[in-house]
């Protein structure tokens, strides 16, 4: 699908994944989360192979693909606690819920929230993960203007504080910022 | 909570807030048992003599009904992946759901089995026997429908395939349930097929989990 590919990261770097349809993005952030092995070739996070992390360092890396990974007849706040409590986090959530507009729906099943909603649900997840690198596709589908601003806000708050992000993106404009790396596809 | 614990919970939850779902196989093995004394001449001795193995095969088939509340649900909505990426070993998440699915799959089975046992003129005496064989062959029978659940995640329609995996392979689950049941009905030591049950559960339950991860990451790939 793409070969020649070579890029490193570093702490406050973002990675914007750009191309048309069928080029590769999510494949290439799928094989960055471990969920894929490559063809050929490798993908290390803090030089060790994606596949072989111990558990402490698999838990920095979180991976939001096309689904938002809600189950439909949980609440928002059940789906969150769930999530948190799979990777070992502990923290109070109602923070993020509120700068979501999500406080009115949290106890909600997540089949009765819009798709808008339940995507905002996954930007919770990501929030809360606490991962260190952020691997996101096309994050911004569904999310309206208020959303999406709120999106590259948290994006630019994880990169100042020591994190990275790799984000395959039709609107790479969005998350402009001038050290972004951008990786054509 | 420890992670089997979280995981376990959260799969019972998921299950109770479909109860309704979770009532078809039962209903299913109801009328499978139901639709053999309608075709069979209903004399008592002879529905005694097919009962035993009427029941386990329609206890078996209906098993198979509940097989996409294992992981395909999960991989539908993403959540799969999720449970692949966490810190949690995925060995240990499957055995989490495996249990979960047992429990609200397999134990009303358990239950039920013996039940409709009596309208096959079995005696009561036999029915204990009857419901702990099953229990024995439950977490062999969930570890068997797993790994073909596991095995065809990557495709569209994975649950009449299920079938076709699973149930060649629950032919000695068959034939130590159904030994069991008859020298039960006739009084006789049960000790040994059971046994055999109990060992079966055993190996499966301690490879089968290592087995159905290693599927289910490669059927997500």
């Amino acid at each position: 699908m793409f070969e020649q590919l070579h890029f490193d990261l570093g702490p406050t770097q973002l990675a914007l994944l750009v191309g048309p349809n069928g080029s590769g993005k999510t494949t290439l952030l799928r094989i960055l989360a471990g969920l894929a092995p490559p063809t050929s070739g490798s993908a290390t996070w803090k030089d060790v192979p994606i596949s072989e992390l111990v558990a402490e360092d698999r838990a920095e890396v979180a991976y939001r693909g096309h689904f938002e990974a809600l189950k439909r007849d949980l609440t928002v706040v059940e789906n969150l606690e769930f999530h948190m409590a799979l990777w070992g986090r502990e923290a109070a959530f109602d923070g993020v819920l509120a700068e979501l507009k999500l406080n009115k729906v949290a106890h909600m099943r997540a089949r009765y929230l819009s798709a808008g909603q339940r995507r905002r649900v996954a930007l919770a997840m990501l929030q809360l993960s606490g991962a260190t690198l952020w691997l996101m596709d096309e994050p911004t589908t569904n999310l309206d203007s208020e959303g999406r601003a709120l999106l590259v806000e948290w994006t630019h708050r994880h990169l100042a504080a020591g994190g990275l992000a790799v984000v395959a993106t039709h609107q790479p404009d969005e998350f402009a910022t001038s050290g972004a790396l951008m990786i054509e596809l | 909570m420890s992670a089997f614990n979280v995981v376990f919970v959260r799969d019972l939850r998921v299950a109770f807030r479909r109860w309704s779902e979770l009532g078809y196989p039962l209903i299913f093995f109801i009328i499978v048992a139901t639709m053999f004394p309608l075709a069979l001449s209903p004399t008592t001795s002879q529905l005694r003599e097919v009962g035993t193995g009427v029941l386990w095969v329609a206890a078996f088939l209906s098993s198979l009904l509940a097989v996409d509340g294992l992981f395909r649900s999960d991989a539908d909505d993403g959540s799969l992946e999720q449970l692949l990426l966490s810190p949690v070993p995925m060995t240990l998440t499957v055995l989490a759901k495996l249990a979960a699915h047992a429990l609200v799959t397999l134990l009303p089975l358990v239950v039920l089995v013996p039940v409709t046992a009596l309208s096959y003129n079995m005696p009561l005496s036999a029915l204990p026997t009857l419901a702990l064989a099953l229990l024995l062959a439950a977490p062999t029978l969930s570890v068997l429908v797993g790994v073909g659940a596991a095995l065809t995640l990557s495709l569209r329609r994975g649950g009449s395939i299920v079938g076709l995996l699973v149930l060649p392979l629950t032919g000695p689950l068959l034939i130590f349930g159904t030994r069991a049941t008859d020298l039960g009905l006739n009084g006789e030591s049960t000790a040994a097929p059971l046994l055999l049950l109990a060992a079966l559960a055993v190996l499966a339950v301690s490879l089968g989990p290592l087995a159905i991860a290693a599927a289910v990451k490669v059927g997500l790939e």
